[in-house]
């Protein structure tokens, strides 16, 4: 495959950039669920 | 043991996510061909247009979700935090868009940038946004932040029609649309089309689970500070009647 370092690059910036702010975002979620009592959790 | 942000619903939708996007993957590198003029190139295609639609739909998104603050005013935090949470995920799919579309810009075109209409409308729709998640930062209570970022958010929203047609209104390095165009026809293999429609449906269910997700950790911020703030009022007022009474 032609150009495969540029479109290597281009898939593992995208996929990785969406997957690290997953992360992220999981990780303060469980640091803040922690602080904040369930019955104030309107998803719940 | 306590709950996070998640839920049933966004556990099937996150998974849902990972498999569609790992079947774009790998159809993307594996299965789809070669496009006849742009070569390999075009598996960067997959993710740099989906990424690009789903930037847009997250800012129409925010200036829905804003224009409901401002109207229902008895529910406009809830609003408000949709419409913050899903401009940080914009942000996040248009600086993917403008990183994929450069590399896929100096295989075809021989160069990582111009300031060709599209590109620069992009970049400025970009920093817009920015922008637009700094004045949601400035300190104040969370009413405050709802009426500030409502208003530039209904106002951002106005560039993205600018964006999409720029490369009919002037001269563009950058090709019309292949899907979206205003003659109508589809200018793709089908099998193209499929992955390309796949990677669509695949960033959106991404988008939906960020955007949830983000939006109730913008909850527990928000709660969390509410809750300190009280205790801190708490303490004042008895640290006020226990010098009275001294």
């Amino acid at each position: 495959m032609k150009d495969l370092g540029f479109i290597l690059l281009s898939w593992g910036i995208t996929v990785g950039s969406v997957a690290t702010l997953a992360v992220l975002t999981l990780r303060r979620a469980r640091a803040l669920s922690a602080r904040v009592p369930d019955d104030q959790k309107p998803w719940l | 043991m306590h709950e996070m942000t998640g839920t049933r619903t966004t556990r099937i939708l996150g998974l849902l996510a990972v498999l569609v996007m790992a079947w774009v993957v790998v159809s993307a590198f594996f299965i789809t061909p070669a496009d006849s003029v742009q070569g390999d190139s075009v598996r960067i295609m997959y993710a740099h247009v989906p990424t690009a639609w789903v930037a847009y739909l997250a800012f129409i998104t925010t200036a829905i979700a804003s224009g409901f603050s401002v109207v229902r005013r008895h529910r406009t935090l809830g609003f408000d935090r949709v419409a913050g949470a899903s401009a940080e995920v914009g942000v996040l799919f248009m600086a993917l868009t403008l990183i994929t579309g450069s590399l896929w810009g100096r295989l075809t075109w021989g160069t990582f940038w111009q300031w060709d209409p599209r590109l620069t409308t992009t970049l400025f729709l970009f920093v817009t946004y920015v922008g637009y998640l700094a004045v949601r930062r400035i300190d104040g209570d969370p009413q405050q932040r709802a009426r500030r970022s409502s208003v530039i958010a209904l106002l951002a929203v106005l560039e993205i029609p600018l964006v999409h047609f720029s490369v009919v209104l002037w001269r563009s390095l950058h090709q019309e649309a292949s899907v979206l165009n205003p003659d109508g026809d589809v200018r793709l293999d089908g099998l193209m089309l499929f992955t390309l429609f796949s990677g669509v449906v695949a960033f959106t269910l991404m988008f939906a689970w960020l955007v949830i997700h983000r939006q109730r950790l913008t909850a527990l911020v928000d709660l969390e500070r509410v809750a300190g703030l009280d205790a801190a009022i708490t303490a004042r007022r008895s640290e006020g009647v226990g010098s009275v009474a001294t």
